[in-house]
């Protein structure tokens, strides 16, 4: 098997990059962090990685919005060399932050020029960071990083974590095309059920839109993600493994490996 | 031009602020339901159009799908529109000289957009709804700004350009000491803030003049900076005269001797296996972690800047905390943070607030988000950490911040050389944080927000984590010699240590500004946050500045070690200090102090005589009590798993809600091993006796790391005393009685401490008050253990059906200071105390037990006892349990009274023998609620349970319980004859249920106090 390169972003502020980067080898592939500078000076560097990661964090401290700044400076100076890395048919992946930022960039969704961005990520209802677990559902037939997964519980890790849609015609046309692949469930699988989409708090953790805790491009190659899958790839890392509740690994662990074995 | 772009929630999008600021309100008893709308808002001074700042906020500021935004020139008519009729505008800005990191950002964001701006500043806007002026003032001044870093205009802005400093003119300062008296050496010491006693201006005033002249302005100040008590700790490192009925002692020196001195016998005692590696050395104590790495650990504190300025005060403090291991050695990588807060309770009302004093919602909820915001935004774990209540801390809260670091064996230890370029590398140095070593070594006031407000500084954890990101590389690659944190007293106490062996030579000019109009002695002692100096041999200069350039930071050459002994300062061509370092380090007087400690009568304690009583209620209301509800609004606050290697979270149980005793992590992750971290402290106890708050500390501390699988051979703890004023004797007495209990329990546990922290003078003066309102007596133990494998920890919640359940540890009469005397407003008592030699055989046998996988649960009995942990044991594992108290191991002794009763009841029932206890009627308040150090409640699988009982064998133990399917917990008591109810003969022996409660409603009781 082929062992894909990722290129991990750094920017001032990522915090996830170690962790992710090490999930990424636990899955197969080798990792390599780089900082926004490099990438500004060189971007020819994204030309010998087959998937870009952008780890979660605060981004140039999340100043004037989560993963605006550094969003901005893909816009302006890199956007080019994006395009072309999706188009060669390559992977891209953002948590948490850097869901942001591909939300932002337009990377994950195309503004249109008369309206702006179709959708965003603001602060959680709850009006404050939280730290929590999330049950999720994947409805990710189209994604290349949940091939084969149909739920997950992972940690959510945010303040400005609530996806919002311009209007309920943009709403419509992600759902109809299958790119809102991940969706708050409630924690007890007993309760609710069915399929809902009002999953009232905590379970929906900051009031998202659809309970959408995750969205893919047309492609399926860009997934961007609220929930933080690098955090639950060990079965210590679940909340409850004393309990005798977690797997053999973390339920995070194979969107790394399906990343990984696409290229395979 | 200046341009105002304003930001608001576009139709049917939250005001989350206006929620916010309208509740606060509610809590400073304004209005229940204020209207307010608010705005977020920046301030552009450019020669643009306005069509160019409209791109600016559409493609930039103001995210388009929720906000939307009005444009205008400051000063136009559309800025000032009120949203709805009868709403007055306030606007908050940051003030001249604080930093604006968003501002910072936002100008080169606008470069990207290549378009040009001279300058940005941000604000925040608010509109509010009917208010008395009054009241407005107090909402202005209480909830929507802080008086210490922002100022506000009431209505349209009154300027038309944003402030950017005046250059700066350098004039040298000299302070004529020679001739003045011992009144007017007080006045300056005071006025000047230099907060130095008569003694040591003297000393100055004497030193100078020997040699003939005055001193500079900046000489003075780094010598009150390096013999502040912040800086030097002079009290405990001074000399203490002790007395107490046992006799009289002298402390050269209070931490070296009693403290210290542990950790050195236990080092020795351990020879070839000692795991320390530098204690009470360094910015933080290291010890051994695997054949690769070393641990360390520090805790700090940031009191009094957290009072004036709550938000601000907490952010710098931990920033300020996780410099400590960032400059240990040759720098650590910080891996966990942990946290202690100490308030008032947030129910005080208004009217009992006096002037100055910030209320105790308004500090929580300010020191919360200020942890939050910094520990986060570094990528750090926050993973333990505590919150205690007490009407004292009013006026003087207290703020806690630690943080563990991982480093290299290899990397542990630095020595800066002649000839190595002094570096400061980080942040800029602006004005803020001036005085701070020197502030928070005084008494506050209710001018203190006033007099001191530059004291606070303002952090801004990016530029911390870009400082953090090279310096890691940059010590891999050898490019320094030292490193140390620029913390209180800034370069001046950085390159003061540093320095102290060889001697310095620093251009202050040099030194990168944030704005004009710094003088050099701002420059010199500025506690401005962010900053690392470093000693760079001058061949390795090049590389570190490319490696700090290509990343962002700056690095700056500001001087040069020489071997001169001297530290000398120049302005330009100007010598504006030279001072001996032999002067500067060794010429303070050695401060001699009284201590007396006097022990309180132990005074009776009149508990509830009650035999079938129940006692739920009392359950609910210590599950109810501040301290002991869930911290659960806290926690999660935090994040507690970055870094990938949570295998304990601080929260744990069938629903994520318990209450874990210490989180476990894995600093390597590719390893198994991991760090435990706990943390102890009974500020309840303290009233009562120093010395057996301080052994309790301890106790718990060890014991909470213990009962998730900590190695009790491998717990290093840390020291924090925060303390009233040591000026008087009884005060210092308590501290001195509470460090020899420190001494001897850390002895006699093999426990070493490794680091270590006091801040004294935690009182606070009403206006008009004659007697400051000291704290209570404040030991935190914090504690770092290790565990070989992450896998073999256990939490806290019952796990199954049929299990039973132990208790480690005897119960004894020790209600005084506990948490059911306080809710019950009971005095005196005995007060908990610890058999360290037993401690220590029960840490090691219980660690055994759960090494061998023997325990499926363990929770540790603290804060209401017995009663308090099997109730939190069954709701966090959503399991019913059953407790039997006539089998709880007790040395409960018997009184006359009790021996009688019994001898009657015995009578009364010829044929049944009679539990010991049966007679006693304080006996079960005592066994559900006495909080007895050293015990546990353990959940055993009946398989396992004859190796359990097996390896306990050498301490007190019993079964008394077991897990059940119930969804209650119910507690049995003590058997006794029931009496007939015609006759009121005892017929049969009966044991009452003294608890019987739903778990969800005692989960309910727990969570809602702190549910905010």
């Amino acid at each position: 098997m082929a062992q894909p390169n990722v290129l991990i972003l750094r920017a001032p502020g990522t915090t996830c990059d170690a962790e992710t980067a090490f999930a990424f080898e636990q899955a197969g592939a080798k990792a390599e962090l780089v900082h926004i500078n490099r990438l500004l000076e060189h971007p020819d560097l994204f030309s010998r990685s087959q998937i870009l990661c952008i780890p979660g964090g605060f981004s140039y401290g999340d100043d004037v919005a989560a993963g605006r700044i550094l969003a901005n400076q893909i816009q302006h100076h890199l956007a080019e060399h994006l395009a072309q890395f999706k188009a060669a048919g390559k992977l891209i992946l953002g948590i948490c932050n850097g869901f942001q930022v591909l939300i932002r960039s337009g990377i994950l969704l195309e503004p249109d020029a008369q309206n702006g961005p179709p959708a965003t990520l603001t602060v959680n209802d709850s009006g404050k960071f939280e730290d929590r677990w999330v049950r999720l559902e994947v409805r990710g037939a189209k994604c290349v990083f949940l091939s084969g997964i149909d739920a997950m519980y992972l940690p959510v890790a945010h303040a400005e974590g609530k996806f919002v849609a311009r209007d309920a015609d943009v709403l419509d046309r992600l759902e109809s095309a299958g790119q809102l692949v991940l969706r708050y469930r409630p924690l007890s699988e007993d309760a609710g059920g069915g399929n809902s989409d009002a999953v009232p708090y905590p379970d929906n953790p900051n009031g998202s839109v659809a309970g959408t805790a995750g969205l893919c491009d047309a492609t399926g190659r860009v997934l961007g993600m609220m929930p933080h899958p690098e955090r639950h790839i060990d079965p210590t890392h679940h909340p409850r493994w004393t309990r005798g509740e977690a797997g053999e690994v973390g339920d995070g662990l194979k969107v790394f490996t399906n990343a990984v074995e696409y290229f395979a | 031009m200046l341009w105002e772009v304003d930001i608001y929630p576009a139709e049917g999008q939250p005001d989350l602020v206006a929620g916010q600021v309208a509740r606060e309100s509610a809590d400073l008893g304004l209005a229940g339901d204020l209207a307010v709308t608010s705005a977020r808002g920046y301030l552009i001074q450019a020669a643009l159009d306005r069509r160019q700042v409209e791109r600016i906020a559409r493609e930039l500021l103001a995210d388009r799908v929720v906000e939307k935004t009005v444009v205008a020139a400051v000063g136009d008519e559309a800025l000032s529109t009120p949203p709805e009729q009868d709403r007055r505008l306030v606007h908050v800005l940051p003030k001249p000289g604080v930093m604006d990191p968003v501002a910072q950002s936002a100008l080169t964001a606008i470069a990207d957009l290549e378009i040009e701006v001279e300058a940005v500043g941000t604000l925040k806007k608010y509109w509010i709804g009917r208010l008395s002026d009054e009241q407005f003032e107090l909402l202005a001044s209480k909830v929507l700004a802080n008086d210490a870093v922002e100022r506000v205009i009431v209505g349209p802005l009154d300027f038309d350009h944003l402030e950017v400093g005046s250059p700066y003119d350098f004039e040298l300062v000299t302070v004529p000491i020679g001739q003045l008296d011992d009144e007017a050496l007080q006045k300056l010491s005071f006025e000047g803030q230099l907060f130095l006693s008569l003694t040591e201006m003297q000393t100055i005033r004497d030193h100078f003049q020997s040699l003939g002249r005055d001193p500079t302005d900046v000489e003075l100040e780094t010598i009150a900076q390096t013999w502040s008590e912040h800086c030097s700790h002079k009290t405990l490192a001074g000399r203490i005269h002790y007395r107490d009925p046992d006799g009289e002692r002298t402390f050269q020196n209070m931490r070296r001797e009693p403290i210290f001195a542990t950790t050195v016998k236990i080092r020795e005692e351990a020879g070839e296996a000692d795991w320390c590696v530098s204690v009470f050395e360094d910015n933080a104590g290291i010890v051994r972690f695997d054949d690769e790495y070393n641990i360390v650990f520090k805790v700090e504190t940031h009191n009094h800047p957290s009072a004036l300025e709550p938000y601000g005060g907490a952010n710098t403090g931990i920033g300020g905390v996780i410099r400590d291991p960032m400059g240990t050695g040759m720098g650590a990588k910080p891996v966990a943070n942990t946290d202690v807060f100490c308030f008032a309770p947030p129910d005080t009302p208004l009217d009992q607030l006096p002037p100055g004093v910030l209320h105790p919602r308004r500090v929580m909820r300010g020191v919360v988000a200020g942890v939050r915001d910094y520990g986060n935004r570094m990528g750090i774990p926050t993973v333990n950490g505590a919150l205690y209540f007490d009407p004292r801390y009013l006026g003087n809260p207290l703020v806690y911040c630690g943080n563990i670091g991982l480093i290299p064996r290899d990397k542990s230890f630095k020595q800066a050389k002649p000839g190595d370029l002094i570096v400061g590398v980080g942040g800029r140095t602006g004005r803020d944080g001036i005085h701070g070593a020197t502030f928070s070594s005084a008494e506050l006031t209710s001018q203190s927000e006033t007099v001191s407000g530059g004291a606070v500084q303002i952090g801004n954890a990016i530029t911390e984590k870009m400082l953090l990101d090279v310096l890691l590389v940059a010590r891999d690659r050898g490019l320094y010699n030292a490193v140390t944190d620029c913390g209180a007293g800034g370069f001046s106490s950085a390159v003061g240590e540093m320095g102290e062996q060889i001697g310095a030579e620093v251009n202050l000019d040099r030194i990168t500004l944030k704005y004009e109009g710094i003088s050099y002695t701002e420059m010199w002692i500025s506690e401005a946050q962010e900053r690392m100096t470093l000693a760079v041999p001058p061949e390795r200069w090049d590389e570190l500045n490319e490696l700090c350039t290509s990343e962002g930071v700056e690095a700056t050459v500001i001087g040069r070690f020489v071997p001169t002994g001297r530290l000398v300062l120049k302005y330009n061509d100007h010598k504006v200090a030279d001072l001996t370092m032999d002067f500067l380090h060794g010429g303070r007087p050695p401060v001699v102090r009284d201590a007396v400690y006097t022990p309180a009568p132990i005074e009776p304690q009149p508990l509830p005589e009650k035999y079938t009583w129940d006692y739920t209620n009392e359950l609910m209301q210590v599950l109810g009590s501040l301290n002991v509800a869930s911290k659960q609004w806290v926690i999660r606050q935090y994040d507690h798993e970055v870094q990938g290697g949570s295998a304990i979270k601080p929260l744990v149980g069938a629903a994520n809600d318990g209450p874990g005793d210490a989180a476990v992590l894995r600093p390597v992750l590719q390893s198994r091993r991991g760090i435990v971290v706990a943390c102890g402290m009974n500020p309840c106890y303290g009233d009562l006796d120093t010395y057996h708050m301080a052994a309790s500390a301890i106790d718990e501390a060890v014991r909470n790391c213990v009962a998730v699988g900590a190695d009790p051979a491998r717990i290093a703890i840390l020291d924090n005393f925060c303390w009233g004023n040591t000026d008087r004797a009884e005060t210092l007495g308590s501290l001195v009685r509470a460090a020899l209990a420190c001494h001897n329990v850390a002895a006699a546990l093999g426990t070493p401490f490794i680091s270590g922290k006091d801040s004294l003078n935690n009182e606070f003066r009403p206006e008009g008050a004659d007697e400051p309102i000291s704290i209570p007596p404040s030991l935190l133990i914090s504690a770092m253990g290790q565990i070989d494998d992450v896998g073999r920890s256990v939490t806290m919640d019952l796990k199954e059906p049929g299990n039973y359940l132990y208790q480690i540890g005897t119960t004894k009469d020790e209600m005084g200071g506990s948490h059911f005397a306080l809710v019950q407003s009971l005095t005196g008592g005995q007060v908990p105390t610890v058999d360290a030699k037993l401690a220590k055989r029960t840490f090691a046998a219980l660690h055994k037990t759960i090494d061998a996988g023997l325990v499926r649960a363990c929770h540790d009995l603290s804060e209401g006892g017995l009663a308090v942990a099997a109730a939190e044991m069954a709701f966090a594992g959503n399991l019913g349990l059953r407790v039997f108290l006539a089998q709880v191991p007790h040395e409960i002794e018997l009184d006359d009274e009790s021996i009688a009763e019994a001898r009657h009841l015995a009578e009364s029932i010829a044929d049944e023998e009679l539990h010991p206890l049966a007679g006693c009627a304080r006996a079960t308040a005592v066994l559900l609620f006495s909080e007895s150090n050293t015990r546990f409640l353990c959940e055993v699988h009946p398989d396992n349970a004859d190796a359990f009982e097996a390896a306990l064998a050498d301490v007190p133990h019993a079964l008394v319980g077991e897990v059940a399917d119930t969804g209650r917990l119910e507690i049995i008591g003590i058997p006794r004859p029931i009496p007939d109810e015609e006759t009121d003969q005892p017929v049969e022996i009966g044991a009452p249920l003294v608890v019987e409660a739903e778990l969800a409603t005692l989960k309910e009781t727990w969570q809602k106090p702190l549910a905010w």
